[in-house]
């Protein structure tokens, strides 16, 4: 039997271009042409002020740890258990749910707060995840 | 809306909690149904109003042979049940039907009829989460954690005294799973689930199923049990994804449904006698004293550490056990519900003394929900 698979996202029209960015090696956001507001998930309006012109741009990729949990069991398919389940808040505002890199997935090595920047990993030739390693320097 | 218009007449849960391998998900929403049923004096054909969650209004009805005017299915987790208690409230006061039936089963544990979760890849869940490794709510309900304990200065030892108090409490109820007293040290021994979160911080996985019905208050009177009175009710949702919540300081959820209650209600938190938070994971009491204004969320690890929600403390809290002790079938709503139910009828196993009102809060996928019910056996 084949080793179990982590699970692959599956894009939508809504979400092509954030999966294209990450192929890309960009982290794409969107932004509200009219209030400004940054936002994600993607989708084609403003969460905030509801106005459908909004823009795609390439984040900074920077932002720090936000809380993360250290799995250990049950483990996801295609996960060695103990990972680190991490929500990364992003220098432009948004939030994300990613897994941190280049780093012990202990307590001690996990910091709240610890400057991070994105990097990405291929899981096949369809779809590149943005992870986050701590910032150097 | 009124306060104290439509009361429950009738509450039950399943014959057996626990482990149940001989009976399906379906013939739990049954036998709780059943149960309910003769617990009001009713027959099933009384029932003009129905809801339930996960499972179907139709299938439900249509196994158990009910004809209803009026039918909820809100699905949102594990606090469905305070919505169809606010749902069929409404319903009632509206005119739309007289006596409602809410269902809740969940062969959580067996796994007998019960359709595996899944999470659709295309989903937003399933592209901006599934991937990072979530693998059910043990994985995720913890997320907020870490954040909210830094913010606040929650330790880990005030975490672990949640588990250790609603053990004392189970302790005193027969139909609790877990019933051997524990300490801090047990606790933060056990083993590591999803850190900071470790075995007995964790709910339980069980089979079981619960009841109730609802009529007006004008007629509840008439029915053989004491009834228990709706009066104050909320509920509201953020999101689906734990990791797009305004903050993990809180649950935005939480602070909307709790004051709509007490203030549908006119009560202050002095007033309350006793209280349901759902623990499905032990930081939950935290965030609900915190969110529903009883205290400032820094003082709420201290609060349960030293002792004031354990029995006989200022503040029952979670007086079955809780979803860490007493039973979690998957969605531990019903269960807070019936022990509100019960501590207002006067007939809990851990019965607080002369107690008028009781609160019950319940959250659903993992922060997505959340609803808000104020009970009082007194009109």
């Amino acid at each position: 039997m084949a080793e179990p698979q982590r699970a692959r996202p599956k894009p939508t029209p809504e979400t092509q271009h954030f999966w294209d960015g990450a192929k890309a090696g960009e982290l794409r956001l969107q932004r509200c042409d009219a209030c400004a507001h940054v936002y994600f998930p993607p989708r084609p309006f403003c969460p905030s002020c509801a106005s459908r012109k909004v823009s795609i741009f390439k984040a900074s990729g920077k932002g720090f740890l936000y809380s993360y949990v250290i799995n250990h069991r049950p483990a996801a398919p295609g996960f060695t258990p103990p990972y680190a389940i991490a929500v990364v808040e992003l220098a432009e505002g948004p939030r994300m749910m990613s897994n941190i890199i280049d780093c012990p997935q202990t307590p001690e090595a996990l910091e709240l707060d610890m400057k991070l920047e994105v990097a990405f990993e291929a899981l096949d030739d369809k779809i590149t995840l943005p992870v986050f390693r701590p910032a150097k320097g | 809306m009124r306060k104290n218009q439509v009361a429950v007449v009738g509450a039950a849960e399943t014959t057996e909690l626990g482990v149940i391998p001989n009976v399906s998900q379906l013939q739990l929403h049954a036998d709780a149904a059943l149960n309910a049923i003769a617990d009001a004096g009713l027959k099933l054909s009384d029932i003009d109003g129905f809801a339930t969650a996960v499972e179907t209004p139709q299938q439900v009805c249509h196994y158990l042979g009910i004809r209803p005017t009026w039918v909820d299915g809100t699905s949102v987790g594990g606090c469905s049940f305070m919505l169809h208690v606010r749902h069929a409230a409404a319903a009632i006061e509206a005119g739309l039907c007289k006596t409602v039936l809410i269902t809740h089963a969940e062969s959580g544990k067996s796994m007998i009829g019960k359709a595996p979760r899944s999470t659709a890849p295309d989903s937003l869940n399933g592209q901006f989460e599934a991937p990072f490794g979530v693998y059910g709510p043990p994985s995720m309900f913890p997320i907020p954690v870490l954040r909210f304990m830094k913010t606040y200065g929650i330790t880990h030892e005030q975490l672990a005294s949640v588990a250790v108090v609603q053990r004392e409490w189970a302790a005193k109820n027969p139909r609790a799973m877990m019933k051997d007293p524990i300490t801090v040290a047990d606790v933060l021994n056990s083993r590591m689930i999803a850190y900071p979160f470790r075995l007995l911080q964790c709910c339980l996985v069980t089979d079981g199923g619960g009841a109730l019905i609802l009529t007006s208050a004008d007629r509840a009177k008439d029915f053989p049990r004491k009834p228990v009175y709706i009066m104050g009710t909320g509920e509201s949702v953020e999101t689906p994804m734990v990791s797009q919540m305004e903050t993990f300081n809180s649950s935005r959820a939480f602070k909307t449904a709790g004051p709509l209650a007490f203030k549908e209600a006119g009560i202050a938190h002095k007033d309350v006698d006793h209280l349901m938070i759902y623990d499905a994971f032990a930081h939950l009491p935290l965030f609900g004293l915190g969110d529903l204004g009883f205290m400032p969320h820094e003082e709420t690890g201290q609060f349960i550490a030293d002792g004031n929600t354990r029995p006989g403390g200022k503040l029952p809290l979670n007086t079955n056990g809780g979803g860490l002790s007493y039973m979690h079938s998957g969605m531990y709503g019903m269960y807070a519900l019936q022990e509100s139910v019960r501590q207002m009828r006067g007939i809990a196993p851990a019965q607080v003394a002369g107690a008028k009102i009781s609160v019950c809060h319940g959250v659903g996928g993992m922060f997505a929900a959340s609803g808000t019910i104020v009970f009082t056996n007194e009109r």
